[in-house]
């Protein structure tokens, strides 16, 4: 595929005309460049700014993959945060001296998005027949099934060890070329994280371009022909039970994938991490941001994550100003916000902030009908 | 046992009010579990104060008191969360109200967490429990006068809402606008008001089984709405959604089926029956007899494991009559 | 023209990226620059000093982790107030507090910026599941770090050689508390947690005591740290009709815990670990109900911590310590007396100081074995008397002492002595012998061992 095509895609949801094109190459190389330098103008500030940035493209790429089966294929998944759980615990596993083994994360990271894939289907199969408010309703409670074995696999056999959780899971090693160690190479030091965050890029864009590909594929048309009326879609042929298995395993390795790199990057995970509170953070950033356009969900993940630490700079402050003293946390204000944004968005603008064409022209037609 | 019908009596009541909504506009109405915390908290500090101030009213008095200072404060919570964010989004799709649901559960709780801060409150013990001996024996079950008051509570309840569907006027308006809220409306019917009175009778109950649950348990918290509200879901869809019977049975059944549950599985799935296949096995049974594969912290599975099996294998649930079909 | 608003979008959201982190850099140099301490001492020769302390400042358990840092802080005003020299020059030191708000993935990210500061050394965290992911990127990263109240065992297992703790393990507590419930004769027990690190860590500790002890456990049960109602495994227990039960939990969980239990008739002796050993267990199992209560905590009671510690800490911040402080407070000294045993507060060079130091605090006498783990850490195991928790015994060094013997023996420190094993039951005589006691309810606070208590976590984190 030649990098023209590329940029083709890249602008789909863009109706533009012939001029736009070298405006877009030019955004394109921008933000190439940005991108590449990001982690470097971070460091300056504090490395523990990249390693935010790592877990905002952890949160970006789980949106990404939820996107899949919310945006694409409409199936509303209230327990998205299990695969996550999965791919991250397959990791923690079989990479630490819990049963010491240590396998290399070329080899991990695929068993993780296939046992994810595995757990996927095994969630669908069941939700075949369900809709809307009941489909939610049992994905949300897979997720928490899922939690609570983590949480007490640690009997009679320990398996997950429990709550205790995993610790000193190893990063990622190429040879002797350690992930997590500082390195100097052509006089510029590069952090642990910062290695992390070049891998995460990478894989962000290889995600992107597998969304963008399948969005415009059969099985794209098909999902989208499943979300709009599903009856109509098997009376045209598609097989809508293998389409939809199809969606949630896809959307399922692409969670496990990013768990996997979560255990690597933490080196410790526990099932706290994992709990309702999260799958329902990544739905958010996947509806606020734009169910079904990628960029949308991109955006709205990428929002949804730095808004904790912008609100604890701006809102201490502000209210010991005004206050003299800290009334309310800047946790408690940001779930708040957060519940309120979810409200209006959804009385306002339910496509998102940037919306799919596709999905807003649904969303507002419906709005419309008495 | 008994404490299984007790607690299912608890999750028969909110169950109630999840079924009402549903019935009316097939909604699920996620902050409903909200409601009912609010409601004890509501009542907690009602309850607290007056007890507090060394009154001279009687126990039962002062529980009564602060139930019916929460119920209207419920009822209000209710009715604003019909208008400001049920309404406008009548006709979206499915999504839509869910999100909305989900956020103002966020939003409820997090403002109960500034109003009454994050710790469990102990709700004052001013109740004395006592215990009768249901059986001979001194180690046998055991009921408190507290358990009785919740299960003979919920009955009344059960039975006044019953009453009020099928013999006034309001009842007849209900089950029309459920059926068909076009028709309803040409018939005279305002919909919207009784929506509303929908919503807030479903939130005065809410708050009664929030008291229950405070003065039951003797604590309440920020978050103990959403874990019950989920369940008592799963008790509606047990009993078949839309249908009020169903709810109270589906909460029994499934207080019960917890309950049994958690105390049992334990040796259902102990392994040291098996311990003849295995020396490892025998070995470990040797030293640890309660070995067993799933013990009670499975507790909460059941409720998600019931509700997974009733909408796969018999989505109209035990008494129920409509599947949501619709997307 | 949707594409030129695309790259402007990005190219504007850069730029407030490259402000913010331009006003972020500035304001991190303000925080520092702001001067604590009063000795403004215009020597040309000053250097100065920073040392972190990491806590959860808010969250549920914010009240500690405030105690915690003002133990810290106290530690670094006396030390400016002396003029310490390190290397020939006046140090100011300085203490740079964060909020890990309790939550294991903020451990890490705030150890990097502890790291980016360049700090010399971190007192914290205050939660083990914290702490344990945090403790890596220090080890990285060759900082000290010296938490106070982290008791889970697996912090010191890792295998780092600056990771260290001023107060006892779960390891510890479980094994003490079990031998006190031996010593009251106990022959059947039931033991319950609620699957969190900290609760389970507890009781698998306690059971292991007991077994090997030869007590019969009659039943192992589990909740989880939201269960409300435990009638289903309580009546499992009566079936069995335990001696005694314990709990590995929190108050939250065990308050209603034994409140049940009573009404369902369970006449048993309750015991339960740090998390329970509060005074919020009275209002929520009802005082009849909580009377007779046996908990334990790791690190001695407030009212045995040195007389002077005591005495500064209300003077400067006009309450009581709640639990911790003391040991932050030894703990910001130990880094200190460190560096200035190794003339400098580089910590590749003090490292070796700290993990040889012997040093006298406020919660007595220090050292540290090759773990990093505190030698002969105390535990003391308290009874509920008349709406109170009074101390009754102190276990150190496997052997357990009356509290009122304890407190003979010591004066406010020193190793006890191991005369009576057997410690006086019952009838705690030693109640009345909290005599050093501001306070005696200020050690039963809400405690420390919490790898994350429900308050926190759940709709209100990330």
């Amino acid at each position: 595929m030649t990098l023209l095509e590329l940029k083709d895609l890249a602008t789909r949801n863009v109706h533009s005309a012939r001029g736009d094109r070298r405006f877009a190459w030019v955004g394109v190389v921008l933000i190439a460049a940005a991108l590449a330098i990001l982690p470097f103008a971070l460091a300056s500030i504090g490395t523990a700014w990249v390693r935010i940035t790592n877990l905002a493209i952890l949160y970006v790429l789980l949106s990404l993959g939820l996107n899949i089966v919310v945006g694409f294929a409409g199936l509303l998944d209230l327990g998205y945060i299990a695969f996550y759980a999965v791919g991250a615990y397959a990791y923690a596993l079989l990479a630490s001296p819990h049963f010491n083994l240590h396998l290399p994360f070329w080899v991990i990271l695929p068993i993780g998005a296939g046992l994810a894939c595995i757990f996927g289907v095994l969630l669908g199969a069941p939700t075949l027949k369900l809709r809307g408010d009941y489909l939610a309703i049992v994905t949300l409670g897979f997720g928490e099934i899922i939690r609570i074995f983590l949480n007490n696999l640690s009997q009679p056999v320990n398996i997950t060890n429990g709550p205790q959780g995993v610790t000193l899971i190893d990063p990622f090693r190429i040879g002797t070329f350690n992930f997590a160690r500082t390195e100097t190479l052509l006089g510029m030091t590069f952090s642990g994280p910062i290695k992390y965050y070049y891998f995460l890029v990478l894989l962000v864009i290889v995600i992107i371009v597998i969304n963008l590909r399948l969005q415009d594929s059969r099985i794209g048309r098909a999902w989208e022909a499943i979300r709009e009326d599903e009856v109509a879609a098997r009376a045209m042929g598609i097989n809508t039970r293998n389409m939809k298995l199809l969606a949630f395993a896809m959307g399922a390795s692409f969670g496990g994938v990013s768990g996997g790199v979560f255990s690597a990057t933490q080196g410790f995970i526990s099932p706290e991490s994992f709990v309702l509170v999260e799958s329902i953070m990544v739905l958010s950033m996947v509806v606020l941001g734009g169910m079904g356009n990628i960029w949308g969900v991109i955006l709205g993940a990428i929002l949804l994550s730095f808004a904790p630490e912008v609100l604890r700079y701006t809102v201490e402050p502000v209210q010991r100003a005004l206050f003299g003293r800290m009334i309310i946390e800047p946790e408690v204000i940001r779930m708040l916000l957060f519940g309120l944004a979810l409200v209006l968005m959804m009385l306002f603008r339910p496509a998102g902030i940037l919306p799919s064409a596709v999905r807003k022209r649904e969303l507002e037609r419906r709005k419309e009908t008495p | 046992m008994i404490n299984g019908l007790t607690l299912g009596s608890v999750y028969a009541i909110v169950a109630l009010g999840y079924t009402m909504v549903y019935g009316i506009i097939q909604l699920i109405n996620f902050a409903h579990g909200e409601v009912v915390m609010i409601g004890a908290m509501v009542a907690y500090t009602v309850i607290s104060s007056l007890t507090a101030a060394h009154t001279s009213l009687p126990p039962l008095a002062i529980v009564l008191i602060g139930t019916l200072a929460a119920i209207p404060v419920c009822m209000a919570v209710g009715y604003t969360l019909e208008r400001v964010a049920y309404r406008p989004l009548r006709n979206a799709p499915r999504l839509a109200p869910l999100i909305t649901a989900i956020g103002l559960s966020i939003i409820l709780q997090h403002l109960a967490m500034i109003i009454w801060s994050r710790n469990p409150l102990p709700y004052p013990q001013i109740i004395q429990t006592v215990a009768y001996h249901v059986t001979e024996s001194a180690t046998g079950a055991t009921i408190t006068n507290v358990q009785i008051a919740i299960i003979v509570t919920s009955l009344a309840m059960m039975g006044a809402l019953l009453a009020l569907v099928y013999r006034t006027k309001l009842g007849i308006a209900m089950r029309a606008t459920s059926q068909n809220q076009q028709v309803a409306g040409l018939m005279g019917i305002d919909i919207n008001r009784v929506i509303a009175l929908t919503f807030v009778i479903g939130a005065a109950l809410g708050a009664i089984a929030g008291v229950m649950v405070g003065s039951y348990y003797g604590i309440a918290q920020y978050q103990m709405g959403f874990l019950l509200g989920l369940k008592a879901f799963s008790a509606a869809v047990l009993g078949g959604i839309g249908n009020l019977a169903g709810a109270m049975l589906g909460g029994v059944l499934l207080g019960v089926i917890e309950a049994l549950g958690a105390g049992y599985v334990g040796d259902l799935t102990n392994l040291c029956g098996l311990s003849g296949w295995s020396d490892t096995l025998a070995q470990r049974c040797s030293s640890d007899p309660n070995l067993a594969l799933f013990g009670s912290n499975y507790q909460d599975v059941f409720a998600f494991l019931v509700l997974i099996a009733v909408l796969v294998f018999r989505p109209s649930g035990l008494l129920g009559e409509r599947v949501a079909d619709r997307a | 023209m949707k594409t030129t608003r695309q790259v402007g979008f990005t190219v504007v959201a850069a730029a407030i990226l490259a402000a913010y982190g331009c006003s972020k850099e500035e304001k991190t140099t303000t925080t520092t620059a702001t001067p604590a301490a009063p000795a403004a001492t215009a020597q040309p020769e000053s250097v100065t000093v920073k040392i972190g302390h990491a806590g959860p400042l808010t969250g549920g358990i914010a009240h500690l982790g405030k105690d915690n840092e003002n133990g810290a802080r106290l530690a670094i005003e006396q030390a400016n107030a002396k003029s310490v020299k390190i290397g020939g020059k006046t140090v100011k030191f300085e203490l740079q507090g964060e909020d890990d708000q309790a939550d294991p993935k903020l451990g890490p990210t705030i150890a990097q910026k502890f790291v980016d500061a360049k700090v010399a050394g971190v007192v914290g965290h205050l939660n083990s599941g914290v702490t344990i992911p945090a403790s890596s990127v220090y080890s990285q990263a060759g900082i000290p770090m010296i938490s106070g109240s982290a008791t889970n065992p697996k912090l010191t297992e890792q295998g780092f050689k600056n990771i260290f703790r001023v107060v006892g393990r779960d390891d510890q507590q479980g094994p003490a508390i079990a031998q006190y419930l031996q010593s009251m004769k106990i022959k059947k027990v039931a033991i319950a947690d609620d699957a969190t690190a900290y609760g389970e860590g507890l009781a698998n500790e306690v059971e292991k005591t007991l077994k090997a002890a030869g007590v019969n456990v009659v039943a192992r049960e589990k909740t989880n740290d939201k269960a409300t109602d435990f009638k289903a495994i309580l009546t499992k227990m009566k079936g069995k009709a335990p001696d005694a039960v314990f709990y590995g939990g929190m108050d939250a969980t065990g308050g209603p815990m034994l409140k049940q239990a009573r009404e369902l008739g369970i006449k048993s002796v309750f015991a339960f670990g740090d998390g329970a050993c509060t005074d919020t267990m009275n209002k929520l199992a009802g005082e009849q109900m909580a009377e007779g209560l046996i908990c334990s905590q790791a690190g001695l009671p407030v009212q045995a911590a040195s007389k002077d510690f005591l005495d500064a800490y209300k003077k400067k911040y006009n309450v009581d310590p709640i639990i911790y402080a003391p040991f932050t407070y030894d703990a910001a000294n130990l880094l200190i007396a460190a560096m200035q045993k190794a003339d400098s507060s580089d910590p590749a060079k003090y490292l070796g100081s700290l993990q040889k130091i012997s040093f006298d605090g406020a919660t007595g006498h220090i050292e540290f074995d090759d773990k990093g783990d505190r030698k002969d850490a105390e535990i003391t195991i308290f009874k509920m008397a008349g709406a109170k928790l009074d101390p009754i015994a102190v276990v150190k060094s496997g052997k357990s002492v009356s509290f009122a013997d304890f407190m003979k023996g010591t004066a406010g420190g020193a190793t006890a002595q191991a005369s009576t094993s057997t410690t006086a039951s019952a009838s705690a005589p030693g109640s009345s012998a909290s005599a050093s006691g501001p306070g005696a309810s200020a050690s039963a606070a809400p405690a420390g061992e919490m790898k994350k208590d429900d308050a926190k976590k759940d709709a209100a984190k990330k």
